[in-house]
Protein backbone atom coordinates (compact mmCIF):
# COMPACT_ATOMS: atom_id res chain seq x y z
CA UNK A 1 0.00 0.00 0.00
CA UNK A 2 2.82 2.36 0.93
CA UNK A 3 4.53 1.57 -2.32
CA UNK A 4 1.35 2.32 -4.21
CA UNK A 5 1.06 5.71 -2.49
CA UNK A 6 4.65 6.54 -3.29
CA UNK A 7 4.14 5.53 -6.88
CA UNK A 8 1.02 7.68 -7.06
CA UNK A 9 2.85 10.74 -5.68
CA UNK A 10 5.73 10.31 -8.11
CA UNK A 11 3.26 9.91 -10.95
CA UNK A 12 1.50 13.18 -10.06
CA UNK A 13 4.76 15.10 -9.75
CA UNK A 14 5.91 13.88 -13.13
CA UNK A 15 2.64 14.63 -14.86
CA UNK A 16 2.54 18.14 -13.37
CA UNK A 17 6.05 18.70 -14.55
CA UNK A 18 5.06 17.63 -18.02
CA UNK A 19 2.07 19.98 -18.02
CA UNK A 20 4.27 22.92 -17.13
CA UNK A 21 6.87 22.01 -19.72
CA UNK A 22 4.11 21.78 -22.29
CA UNK A 23 2.94 25.33 -21.53
CA UNK A 24 6.53 26.50 -21.79
CA UNK A 25 6.83 24.87 -25.23
CA UNK A 26 3.70 26.60 -26.47
CA UNK A 27 5.01 29.89 -25.11
CA UNK A 28 8.27 29.40 -27.01
CA UNK A 29 6.36 28.50 -30.18
CA UNK A 30 4.29 31.66 -29.94
CA UNK A 31 7.17 33.99 -29.13
CA UNK A 32 9.21 32.57 -32.03
CA UNK A 33 6.41 33.61 -34.39
CA UNK A 34 6.17 37.15 -32.96
CA UNK A 35 8.34 39.87 -34.44
CA UNK A 36 10.16 42.12 -31.98
CA UNK A 37 9.14 45.63 -33.04
CA UNK A 38 11.97 47.49 -31.34
CA UNK A 39 14.80 45.23 -32.49
CA UNK A 40 15.00 44.52 -36.18
CA UNK A 41 15.33 41.04 -37.57
CA UNK A 42 14.74 39.28 -34.28
CA UNK A 43 11.81 37.36 -32.93
CA UNK A 44 10.48 38.07 -29.48
CA UNK A 45 11.94 34.71 -28.43
CA UNK A 46 15.45 35.69 -29.53
CA UNK A 47 15.37 39.22 -28.22
CA UNK A 48 16.17 40.46 -24.75
CA UNK A 49 14.81 43.99 -25.20
CA UNK A 50 12.38 45.57 -22.74
CA UNK A 51 9.54 45.23 -25.23
CA UNK A 52 10.25 41.56 -25.97
CA UNK A 53 10.55 40.67 -22.29
CA UNK A 54 7.18 42.26 -21.55
CA UNK A 55 5.61 40.31 -24.39
CA UNK A 56 7.08 37.07 -23.05
CA UNK A 57 5.53 37.77 -19.65
CA UNK A 58 2.19 38.63 -21.23
CA UNK A 59 2.13 35.49 -23.41
CA UNK A 60 2.79 33.37 -20.32
CA UNK A 61 0.00 35.18 -18.46
CA UNK A 62 -2.45 34.69 -21.32
CA UNK A 63 -1.59 30.97 -21.53
CA UNK A 64 -2.21 30.61 -17.80
CA UNK A 65 -5.55 32.34 -18.28
CA UNK A 66 -6.40 29.52 -20.69
CA UNK A 67 -6.24 31.37 -24.00
CA UNK A 68 -5.41 29.33 -27.09
CA UNK A 69 -2.55 30.00 -29.50
CA UNK A 70 -4.96 31.43 -32.04
CA UNK A 71 -6.54 33.79 -29.51
CA UNK A 72 -3.13 35.07 -28.43
CA UNK A 73 -2.10 35.73 -32.04
CA UNK A 74 -5.35 37.57 -32.58
CA UNK A 75 -4.71 39.67 -29.47
CA UNK A 76 -1.32 40.82 -30.74
CA UNK A 77 -2.62 41.32 -34.28
CA UNK A 78 -5.35 43.61 -32.96
CA UNK A 79 -2.85 45.64 -30.96
CA UNK A 80 0.03 45.97 -33.42
CA UNK A 81 -1.21 44.96 -36.85
CA UNK A 82 -0.40 41.87 -38.88
CA UNK A 83 3.29 42.79 -39.18
CA UNK A 84 3.94 41.39 -35.70
CA UNK A 85 3.26 37.84 -36.93
CA UNK A 86 6.04 36.17 -38.92
CA UNK A 87 3.61 33.73 -40.47
CA UNK A 88 1.05 35.86 -42.23
CA UNK A 89 -2.50 34.65 -42.47
CA UNK A 90 -4.28 33.84 -45.72
CA UNK A 91 -6.58 36.74 -46.53
CA UNK A 92 -7.32 39.00 -49.47
CA UNK A 93 -4.11 40.99 -48.96
CA UNK A 94 -1.88 37.93 -48.85
CA UNK A 95 -3.37 35.76 -51.63
CA UNK A 96 -0.50 36.66 -53.97
CA UNK A 97 2.09 35.93 -51.31
CA UNK A 98 0.74 32.46 -50.60
CA UNK A 99 -0.40 31.45 -54.08
CA UNK A 100 2.40 32.86 -56.26
CA UNK A 101 4.98 30.17 -55.34
CA UNK A 102 2.46 27.45 -56.17
CA UNK A 103 1.61 29.19 -59.43
CA UNK A 104 5.30 29.56 -60.38
CA UNK A 105 5.87 25.92 -59.50
CA UNK A 106 2.99 24.85 -61.73
CA UNK A 107 4.11 27.04 -64.64
CA UNK A 108 7.69 25.82 -64.27
CA UNK A 109 6.45 22.24 -64.16
CA UNK A 110 4.41 22.84 -67.30
CA UNK A 111 7.45 24.27 -69.12
CA UNK A 112 9.62 21.35 -68.08
CA UNK A 113 6.93 18.90 -69.07
CA UNK A 114 6.34 20.54 -72.45
CA UNK A 115 9.98 20.98 -73.42
CA UNK A 116 11.61 17.86 -72.10
CA UNK A 117 9.05 15.16 -71.67
CA UNK A 118 6.37 15.88 -74.23
CA UNK A 119 8.97 16.58 -76.94
CA UNK A 120 10.11 12.96 -76.95
CA UNK B 1 11.26 38.08 -84.70
CA UNK B 2 10.67 35.75 -81.80
CA UNK B 3 14.27 36.21 -80.64
CA UNK B 4 14.01 39.97 -80.76
CA UNK B 5 10.81 39.94 -78.76
CA UNK B 6 12.27 37.71 -76.06
CA UNK B 7 15.41 39.85 -75.74
CA UNK B 8 13.25 42.96 -75.35
CA UNK B 9 11.18 41.18 -72.74
CA UNK B 10 14.25 40.04 -70.81
CA UNK B 11 15.80 43.53 -70.89
CA UNK B 12 12.52 45.01 -69.70
CA UNK B 13 12.30 42.50 -66.87
CA UNK B 14 15.88 43.28 -65.76
CA UNK B 15 15.28 47.01 -65.80
CA UNK B 16 12.04 46.57 -63.87
CA UNK B 17 13.69 44.43 -61.18
CA UNK B 18 16.65 46.83 -60.96
CA UNK B 19 14.42 49.86 -60.48
CA UNK B 20 12.30 48.01 -57.92
CA UNK B 21 15.31 46.96 -55.84
CA UNK B 22 17.01 50.33 -56.20
CA UNK B 23 13.93 52.08 -54.88
CA UNK B 24 13.71 49.50 -52.09
CA UNK B 25 17.21 50.47 -50.92
CA UNK B 26 15.92 53.85 -49.88
CA UNK B 27 12.88 52.56 -48.01
CA UNK B 28 13.14 52.65 -44.29
CA UNK B 29 13.00 49.24 -42.69
CA UNK B 30 12.05 50.51 -39.28
CA UNK B 31 8.48 49.59 -38.63
CA UNK B 32 6.09 51.66 -36.60
CA UNK B 33 2.90 49.88 -35.64
CA UNK B 34 -0.24 50.86 -37.48
CA UNK B 35 -1.79 53.76 -35.67
CA UNK B 36 -4.94 51.95 -34.75
CA UNK B 37 -7.31 54.61 -33.60
CA UNK B 38 -11.00 54.62 -32.79
CA UNK B 39 -10.39 51.63 -30.60
CA UNK B 40 -12.11 51.42 -27.26
CA UNK B 41 -10.06 51.70 -24.10
CA UNK B 42 -8.69 48.23 -23.30
CA UNK B 43 -10.31 46.56 -20.33
CA UNK B 44 -8.09 45.14 -17.60
CA UNK B 45 -7.28 45.55 -13.92
CA UNK B 46 -4.40 47.84 -13.10
CA UNK B 47 -2.36 48.76 -10.03
CA UNK B 48 -2.44 52.38 -9.00
CA UNK B 49 0.90 54.03 -8.33
CA UNK B 50 -0.05 56.05 -5.26
CA UNK B 51 -2.15 53.59 -3.30
CA UNK B 52 -1.30 50.24 -4.83
CA UNK B 53 -5.04 49.66 -5.14
CA UNK B 54 -6.35 47.56 -8.02
CA UNK B 55 -8.88 49.26 -10.26
CA UNK B 56 -10.49 48.56 -13.58
CA UNK B 57 -8.86 50.46 -16.45
CA UNK B 58 -12.22 51.61 -17.76
CA UNK B 59 -13.06 53.33 -14.45
CA UNK B 60 -10.18 55.73 -14.97
CA UNK B 61 -11.69 56.99 -18.22
CA UNK B 62 -15.34 56.71 -17.27
CA UNK B 63 -16.53 60.31 -17.52
CA UNK B 64 -17.75 61.67 -20.84
CA UNK B 65 -14.83 63.99 -21.43
CA UNK B 66 -11.35 64.12 -22.90
CA UNK B 67 -8.44 62.31 -21.26
CA UNK B 68 -4.80 62.07 -22.10
CA UNK B 69 -2.99 58.85 -21.31
CA UNK B 70 0.74 59.42 -21.12
CA UNK B 71 3.22 56.54 -20.91
CA UNK B 72 6.35 57.68 -19.10
CA UNK B 73 9.30 56.50 -17.11
CA UNK B 74 11.96 58.10 -14.95
CA UNK B 75 14.75 56.54 -17.04
CA UNK B 76 13.36 57.91 -20.29
CA UNK B 77 15.10 61.09 -21.47
CA UNK B 78 12.44 62.29 -23.96
CA UNK B 79 9.88 62.05 -21.12
CA UNK B 80 11.85 64.75 -19.30
CA UNK B 81 11.60 66.95 -22.40
CA UNK B 82 7.84 66.70 -22.72
CA UNK B 83 7.10 66.93 -19.00
CA UNK B 84 6.82 70.76 -18.85
CA UNK B 85 4.17 70.57 -21.59
CA UNK B 86 2.17 68.06 -19.57
CA UNK B 87 2.51 70.33 -16.53
CA UNK B 88 1.18 73.20 -18.61
CA UNK B 89 -1.84 71.15 -19.73
CA UNK B 90 -2.74 70.08 -16.21
CA UNK B 91 -2.07 73.46 -14.54
CA UNK B 92 -4.39 75.25 -16.96
CA UNK B 93 -6.93 72.42 -16.62
CA UNK B 94 -7.04 71.89 -20.36
CA UNK B 95 -7.29 68.13 -20.15
CA UNK B 96 -7.13 65.46 -17.46
CA UNK B 97 -3.97 63.39 -17.71
CA UNK B 98 -3.61 59.78 -16.61
CA UNK B 99 -0.06 58.51 -16.41
CA UNK B 100 1.25 55.02 -17.07
CA UNK B 101 4.55 54.47 -15.33
CA UNK B 102 6.42 52.02 -17.57
CA UNK B 103 8.97 49.52 -16.17
CA UNK B 104 10.20 51.79 -13.44
CA UNK B 105 11.22 51.69 -9.80
CA UNK B 106 8.77 53.41 -7.50
CA UNK B 107 11.48 55.44 -5.74
CA UNK B 108 12.90 56.73 -9.01
CA UNK B 109 9.47 57.55 -10.38
CA UNK B 110 8.57 59.42 -7.20
CA UNK B 111 11.75 61.50 -7.25
CA UNK B 112 11.11 62.28 -10.94
CA UNK B 113 7.69 63.66 -9.99
CA UNK B 114 9.07 65.51 -6.95
CA UNK B 115 11.64 67.18 -9.16
CA UNK B 116 9.50 68.08 -12.18
CA UNK B 117 5.99 68.15 -10.74
CA UNK B 118 3.06 65.79 -11.00
CA UNK B 119 0.62 66.53 -13.84
CA UNK B 120 -1.23 63.23 -13.50
CA UNK B 121 -4.62 62.74 -11.90
CA UNK B 122 -3.95 59.03 -11.56
CA UNK B 123 -0.95 56.92 -12.36
CA UNK B 124 -1.07 53.30 -13.44
CA UNK B 125 1.96 51.41 -12.15
CA UNK B 126 3.20 49.04 -14.84
CA UNK B 127 6.21 47.27 -13.41
CA UNK B 128 6.37 44.50 -16.02
CA UNK B 129 5.38 46.58 -19.04
CA UNK B 130 2.32 44.43 -19.78
CA UNK B 131 -0.34 47.13 -19.45
CA UNK B 132 1.48 49.20 -22.06
CA UNK B 133 1.11 46.25 -24.45
CA UNK B 134 -2.63 46.17 -23.79
CA UNK B 135 -2.63 49.74 -25.12
CA UNK B 136 -0.63 48.71 -28.17
CA UNK B 137 2.39 50.75 -27.11
CA UNK B 138 5.94 49.67 -27.80
CA UNK B 139 8.06 52.20 -26.02
CA UNK B 140 8.17 55.39 -24.02
CA UNK B 141 6.94 58.07 -24.32
CA UNK B 142 3.59 57.57 -26.00
CA UNK B 143 0.44 59.60 -25.56
CA UNK B 144 -3.18 58.76 -26.32
CA UNK B 145 -6.10 61.14 -26.58
CA UNK B 146 -9.28 59.54 -25.33
CA UNK B 147 -12.86 60.73 -25.64
CA UNK B 148 -15.92 58.86 -24.34
CA UNK B 149 -13.85 55.74 -23.78
CA UNK B 150 -12.52 55.69 -27.35
CA UNK B 151 -8.90 56.34 -28.38
CA UNK B 152 -9.13 59.09 -30.97
CA UNK B 153 -5.47 59.97 -31.41
CA UNK B 154 -2.14 58.34 -30.71
CA UNK B 155 1.23 60.11 -30.52
CA UNK B 156 4.43 58.06 -30.60
CA UNK B 157 7.44 59.87 -29.13
CA UNK B 158 7.59 63.03 -27.03
CA UNK B 159 4.96 65.75 -27.34
CA UNK B 160 5.98 69.16 -28.63
CA UNK B 161 4.41 72.63 -28.88
CA UNK B 162 2.78 71.84 -32.21
CA UNK B 163 1.18 68.65 -30.98
CA UNK B 164 -0.09 70.48 -27.89
CA UNK B 165 -1.75 72.99 -30.25
CA UNK B 166 -3.29 70.08 -32.16
CA UNK B 167 -4.57 68.50 -28.95
CA UNK B 168 -6.07 71.81 -27.87
CA UNK B 169 -7.87 72.24 -31.18
CA UNK B 170 -9.19 68.66 -31.01
CA UNK B 171 -10.56 69.21 -27.53
CA UNK B 172 -12.46 72.37 -28.43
Amino acid sequence: MKLLKLFFIIFIIFSLNHLKANNENIKNDITKNLRCLTCQGQSVYDSDSEFANSIKILVKKKLNEGLSKKQIYKFFKDKYGEWILYETELNKNTYILWLLPILIFLIGGAIVFKNFIFKK
Amino acid sequence: MKNKLSSILITFAFVFVFVLFYKGLKNTNIYTPEKKINNVVPLFTVDLFSTGKKVNSIELFSAEKFYLLNIWSSWCVPCRQEHPLLMYLSKNKIVEIIGLNYKDKKINAQSFLDELGNPYKNIIFDKEGIYAIEWGAYGVPETYLIHNGVIIKKYIGPLNEELIKEIKSLIK
